[in-house]
């Protein structure tokens, strides 16, 4: 897979394809495995983290379930492409600031990636664009049978699937959705739908940040629980969640638009002014002008751009983005100014 | 990981019972020290328990047992909150379990079960230490024990490859 030209592709996943991807931009599930014979990677030693990789390595190469999956290994990038990864949701943060050998199997579309050696051996990720959990599901249980028929996992009866970290093991997975909810986040009512999840014991986070204000009004919906529950059960319950945002996010919307079009109509058309024309421009203004110029979108008041092109724009205005597209390293200031162009240009090229 | 409080690295993680709220605390070391330093300040006034001090020395003796696989301790998977190898689920199943039913409620796998037996994947267990046990062995050149080693790898291998041809046969699937 060639790194240079990730700058001018994006995943499948944000192309909007989806059902309702006007609000759910991904749905994502990643299974946490452990091979029988080694220690977790943390406690390996070199030489046992280059065999796991070996091991593990063939077993990408052999496109499991038929999933061709391009490999890179991840201990010989530099700094800035395995930030690029992380950046495209492909690799954790973990996984691109740790030591040692390890990698990844990248598929062409970008909606299939199996980490080696992060904080468990296996770490196998399907994206799908929307509210698409089912299809996720289907194939990564796919690609896990074809896995486990060549290599013993750790397992017991009892605790299930065993983990380097206590709060994945039993089934190892993690179900999530990313969610745009800019009119729930305007109006505060987010407040309620995260006490609401919290009552049922899932997690809400912001995307890219750690804190609780989310980038862009993104927010992800996951699971806490792993043990004592089937997957199917685990899915199922934010299956049943979700559909309730998304119909409180569209009431919401058609609420600000009867109460006062022109004022929103004026907000998202600034914001759209503003990425057309700035000439220097951070990071977190972006994100928030491009969440208005989304939900302008979407609510038919802008109607000569596209939602892949947008969501397009939240990846690739990113740092080490940024950064691959001028093929020098660039500091804060640089890169506010290499953004800014990038952004006029894009947009430009819709006219 | 990231710490909860602040955004440096976590280096302590804590599951805590509160009123019958569960929550996971991911720290770093700053903010670990101040969070120590009160919850210790609580431990004191209950400390008047007259066999407080039994406790802690029970505590103790938890703490030092090790893995014979991996060799990590309990007190370093309490310091770092990841476990060192899959036998540690085994090795400290008393002191696991209140731990995951604090996190998830139950104790008891309800979902996928891989095609091959758990009693494969236990045997693989020792591989681990087959494994450390033979780099040490070449790396210090006691080549007879090398040998000794690689043959018990090479028999586990077989009696795990003998039982999966024989679920082959039964399972046409
Ligand atoms: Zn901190
Ligand atoms: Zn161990």
């Amino acid at each position: 897979m060639d790194l240079e030209s990730l700058t001018r592709t994006s995943g499948e996943w944000l192309k909007a394809t989806g059902p309702d991807s006007d609000i759910v931009m991904s749905s994502r599930i990643r299974l946490a495995r452990n091979l029988a014979d080694f220690s977790f990677p943390s406690r390996a030693d070199d030489r046992a983290r280059a065999e796991i990789e070996e091991l593990l390595r063939r077993q990408i190469a052999k496109n499991p379930a038929g999933r061709k999956l391009n490999y890179i290994s991840v201990s010989s990038l530099d700094t800035i492409d395995r930030q690029m990864l992380v950046e495209r949701q492909l690799i954790s943060r973990e996984h691109s600031e740790t030591h040692g050998q390890r990698g990844v199997g990248i598929s062409d579309e970008e909606n299939v990636s199996v980490m080696i050696n992060e904080e468990d051996h296996l770490r196998i990720q399907v994206l799908r664009s929307g509210f698409a959990l089912d299809d996720c599901w289907l194939e990564i249980d796919a690609i896990d049978d074809a896995i486990e028929a060549d290599r013993t996992y750790a397992f017991n009866d009892r605790l299930g699937y065993l983990t380097a970290c206590p709060t994945n093991c039993g089934t190892g997975i993690r179900v999530s959705v990313l969610m745009h909810l800019p009119a729930l986040v305007h109006t505060k009512e987010i407040q309620k739908v995260f006490q609401a999840l919290q009552k049922i014991n899932l997690a809400v986070r912001g995307l890219y940040g750690e804190g609780s204000q989310a980038m862009g009004d993104f927010y992800q919906i996951s699971n806490q629980v792993t043990l004592g529950k089937s997957e199917e059960h685990l899915i199922r319950t934010i299956q049943d969640v979700v559909p309730n945002i998304v119909s409180y996010e569209r009431r919401v919307r058609q609420a600000l638009v009867s109460e006062n079009r022109r004022g929103l109509h004026d907000q998202v058309s600034r914001a759209y002014g503003i990425l057309k024309t700035a000439r220097t421009i951070s990071s977190e203004e972006t994100m928030d002008l491009l969440s208005s110029v989304r939900l302008g979108i979407n609510l038919g008041l802008i109607d000569d751009l596209e939602i892949p092109t947008i969501n397009e724009l939240f990846i690739h205005t990113q740092p080490a983005h940024l950064q691959k597209i001028r093929h020098e390293k660039l500091e804060t200031m640089e890169r506010n100014v290499a953004r800014a162009d990038y952004i006029r240009q894009r947009l430009s090229e819709r006219n | 990981m990231k710490c909860g409080r602040c955004s440096k690295p976590a280096v302590l993680h804590i599951t805590e019972v509160r009123q019958k709220e569960v929550q996971a605390l991911h720290l770093c070391e700053g903010c670990a020290k101040e969070y120590l330093s009160h919850s210790q300040a609580s431990k004191a006034d209950a400390a008047i328990d007259s066999d407080s001090e039994s406790e802690a020395s029970l505590l103790e003796e938890l703490d030092q047992k090790l893995c014979p696989n991996c060799g990590i301790s309990f007190k370093e998977f309490r310091a770092q909150g990841r476990l060192g190898c899959p036998h540690d689920y085994v090795v400290f199943e008393d002191e696991l379990l209140p731990l995951l039913e604090n996190i998830h409620g139950e104790t008891t796998h309800a979902g996928k079960i891989p095609k091959r037996s758990p009693q494969a994947s236990q045997l693989q267990f020792q591989l681990i230490k087959l494994r450390n046990e033979l780099r040490t062995s070449v790396e210090e050149e006691r080549y007879e024990d090398a040998a000794r080693i690689r043959d018990s790898i090479r028999h586990i291998e077989e009696t795990r490859s003998k039982a999966e041809s024989g679920r082959t046969s039964n399972d046409p699937d």
